[in-house]
């Protein structure tokens, strides 16, 4: 069982019910009769996904025990964010540098301006 | 946005439950990209994420059981640390390693294969994770494109954290 924040976290995001849960939360809080409705998902099985969100720090749920709002909180996943956007650009930036570099080391003039 | 060129992308795929596959062609001979991809020469040439970023440490003992280290430094100054060990090298063709970027992040076994046609070179890094859930967090959360509403999420999320 996964303890550390990021683990958490991670496991919360692996389901594609809750990242969908995740992605209708971003536009405004809901009930989890609103959230049921788009996944042909009995309340119940809906709830055991929210509580597993919950757990994340992922959602919070308002006090009113008729309704309790789902809402989303997004703290956590800057941390997956700043990570995974960091890997994507790190590697487009880097292959374009060595797509680059690998032609100067053959000789080879590209129509690039040279800004080294 | 610009046009895309399909030539000289990296595309992302995920070929099993545990892998993502990273695939780049570049035009060069084998042997050449071999050296670019082993020699710290060579890596600080290019190995540098997005503009601006340096690389004072790149360290590479190559051979098995060996040991990398690599530490970036962005212009903002924090810095960025990857390391692990090397498993097969197999010249100039084959390059099994561990990455990990420290604290809480799952390690990887990345396979870096090269395949030469016609004097280019394409580059597949196949990254093995320890699960399937810790796969499929990578990639919910941007790692490659997708049209599905997490990735939406993350992409509104970053702009807001801009």
């Amino acid at each position: 069982m996964a303890t550390d924040s990021l683990s958490v976290t991670f496991s919360a995001l692996a389901d594609p019910t809750r990242r969908a849960i995740l992605g209708r939360l971003a536009d405004s809080p809901a009930t989890v009769k609103e959230l049921s409705a788009p996944f042909a998902m009995s309340g119940p099985a809906v709830s055991k996904h929210l509580r597993v969100l919950e757990r994340a720090g992922l959602i919070t749920r308002g006090r009113q025990a008729q309704w309790r709002p789902c809402r989303l909180e997004a703290a956590p996943l800057k941390d997956v964010a700043e990570w995974a956007e960091g890997y994507r650009r790190f590697w487009e930036g880097s292959h374009d540098r060595l797509d680059e570099y690998l032609r100067q080391l053959q000789g080879k003039e590209t129509n690039h301006v040279r800004d080294r | 946005m610009s046009e895309t060129d399909s030539v000289g992308e990296t595309t992302i795929t995920t070929p099993s439950d545990r892998e993502v596959v990273m695939a780049r062609t570049f035009e060069a001979p084998r042997t050449l990209v071999w050296d670019a991809y082993t020699k710290p020469e060579h890596l600080r040439q290019w190995l540098l994420g997005p503009e601006g970023w340096t690389m004072p440490v790149c360290e590479i003992d190559l051979r098995p059981g060996g040991e990398w280290h690599f530490l970036w430094r962005r212009p903002e100054g924090d810095e960025l640390e990857m390391r692990g060990v090397y498993r097969e090298i197999v010249p100039p063709e084959r390059l099994v390693n561990t990455e990990s970027w420290g604290g809480e992040w799952p390690e990887t076994e990345n396979t870096v294969q090269l395949f030469e046609e016609n004097g280019a070179t394409t580059v597949t890094t196949t990254i093995l994770y320890p699960s399937k859930e810790a796969r499929d967090a990578a990639i919910a959360t941007g790692m490659a494109d997708g049209a599905d509403r997490s990735y939406g999420l993350l992409d509104e999320y970053l702009r807001t954290l801009a």
